[in-house]
């Protein structure tokens, strides 16, 4: 189903540009006021902040005005250019990252079938900032940070990879709005009340993206890149001010983001199950669902970051071996051994 | 035994921090919001030093003593009347100027434990803080002032010694 107004390209460009801030910006503030600022205090049996705004709402704007009023340092024997350029890559790959997922029948901002391929590639564009924010810092801490930073995100992207292999298998598609449709227009053993979500196939596969989201993110017990009892800050250690702030941004929306994704691979994106409505096509989907769409998806967002969050308030951090063994010894078999049951089940069906 | 007992560790702790999240939910905080609301500090708590004037001889052992060399005293020799007709004038010690320097206090209680004479006290009140640090000085007139807040010295216990001179 097509908008009844046409809309010239130009326009249609803008909407998308607004859209996709919107969907990067929104989630994460929503993520830092809720979960950062109000559940890790209720966790520790504090309120948090309190005083700006009801219940500290506005605290956001506050910090942002903050640190908009800082100045923006860039160390003397720094790499003036590349220093300046390396948080606006990190947060350029989050918006390229909104791009490819769907938040409705139509809502979605672009749609090919290489979708899934897309999102894998285009997350590990934020390595290359990391990396470049800690060797143009001309810190030691950073130059540390940033090679951590590399390392970890480098042996995390292939478990996450594998793990989204399962579900492409399963799917039959890498086309993130098929994979969608596939989950709540399928049925389990006939009965399609519930659709199909792929959680339920996919549950190992599930665990291993989340946990391999979890490290990509640098949430603890992952956050060896910027363990500020040994590196400061790691790579962010020299940036203050706006250049901070973009990194911080980045790294609450990249949270936000990598969760859209996990619910549109797993959890069935912004469907409900078509069954309930009798809806058998794409085309058949009522219009409404453009908007109620995005609010299921961003419940489903909310729930993961929840447990992002949830597992980095619990854990401390693991050590850098630890981390290594873990990724490598750990999820990239167990993702491995997915695939061959995916595979052979998929064939055997 | 590998990998067995380390998992409902791990769940365990995740249930440590949901339980904390919603007790704090239901019954409040444990923490306290500051400006609005005070928690009482402990009587004996040690917030400002107060000095009795009357009390000190400037015998200079507080100051001495502080590890910190945060105070100062200046005194000089009166001669005061004489206690009975006809004896010598006594020679008494007058303070002209008693100062805790609290930028530098770090409040370890040396000069209250070693003041002979009773004239240095703990006080809990702790709010003191000033724009300005040389405001931190507090004269002899303002560790005066902290006197009304020190509380009543405890009761001995039964049997105990009583010493000092009364």
């Amino acid at each position: 189903m097509m908008l009844a107004i046409t809309i010239p390209y130009w326009g249609q460009s803008l909407l998308r540009v607004l859209g996709g801030a919107v969907a990067v910006l929104l989630p994460a503030g929503t993520i830092v006021y809720l979960f950062l600022f109000k559940m890790m205090s209720f966790m520790q049996s504090r309120l948090g902040p309190m005083e700006a705004g009801p219940y500290g709402s506005m605290q956001l704007f506050a910090e942002v005005g903050k640190w908009l009023q800082k100045e923006d340092i860039v160390p003397e024997r720094a790499d003036r250019t590349i220093f300046k350029m390396a948080p606006l890559i990190v947060l350029v790959s989050t918006f390229l990252l909104v791009a490819v997922v769907p938040f409705g029948p139509d809502a979605y901002f672009t749609q090919f079938d290489a979708g899934v391929f897309y999102m894998l590639a285009v997350s590990s564009v934020s390595v290359l900032g990391i990396l470049i924010a800690g060797w143009s810092s001309a810190n030691k801490y950073s130059l540390l940070g940033g090679l951590r930073a590399a390392g970890q995100l480098i042996a995390y992207e292939l478990p996450m990879v594998l793990a989204v292999v399962g579900v492409v298998i399963q799917a039959g598609t890498m086309n993130l709005q098929s994979i969608v449709l596939q989950q709540n227009g399928g049925s389990m053993f006939g009965w399609d009340g519930l659709g199909n979500p792929y959680i339920l196939t996919q549950f190992i596969g599930f665990a291993v993206f989340m946990i391999a989201v979890q490290a990509e993110l640098t949430q603890t017990p992952f956050d060896m890149p910027i363990a500020e009892s040994e590196l400061v800050s790691g790579y962010m250690t020299e940036y203050s001010g706006f250049r901070f702030l973009i990194f911080f941004i980045a790294e609450f929306a990249t949270a936000g983001v990598f969760s859209l994704i996990a619910s549109v691979l797993f959890l069935g994106g912004w469907g409900i199950p078509f069954s309930w409505f009798g809806w058998t096509s794409v085309d058949s989907i009522d219009n409404w669902m453009n908007i109620v769409g995005p609010l299921i998806m961003f419940t489903k967002m909310m729930g993961l970051v929840f447990i992002i969050m949830w597992v980095r308030f619990s854990y401390p951090r693991f050590r850098e071996d630890q981390l290594q063994r873990f990724a490598w010894k750990v999820l990239i078999p167990v993702s491995l051994l997915n695939i061959m049951a995916t595979a052979i089940l998929k064939v055997a069906f | 035994m590998g990998l067995k007992p380390k998992v409902p560790g791990l769940v365990k702790g995740l249930g440590v921090t949901f339980n904390t999240m919603m007790h704090t939910f239901k019954d409040g905080a444990n923490t306290v919001q500051y400006p609005h609301e005070k928690e009482a500090p402990p009587v004996r708590a040690r917030g400002v030093i107060a000095l009795r004037e009357d009390n000190c001889t400037s015998c200079m052992l507080c100051a001495r003593s502080c590890p910190d060399w945060c105070i100062y005293i200046e005194g000089h020799k009166e001669l005061a009347p004489p206690r009975r007709a006809g004896g010598a004038p006594r020679k008494v010690n007058k303070l002209d100027r008693f100062d805790i320097d609290y930028a530098l206090c770090m409040y370890c209680g040396i000069c209250v434990e070693v003041c002979p004479f009773d004239a240095l006290f703990w006080s809990p009140e702790y709010e003191y803080s000033e724009p300005k640090i040389a405001d931190l000085l507090h004269d002899k007139t303002k560790l005066g002032e902290w006197m009304e807040t020190v509380p009543e010295a405890p009761e001995l216990e039964a049997g105990a010694d009583k010493k000092g001179k009364k």
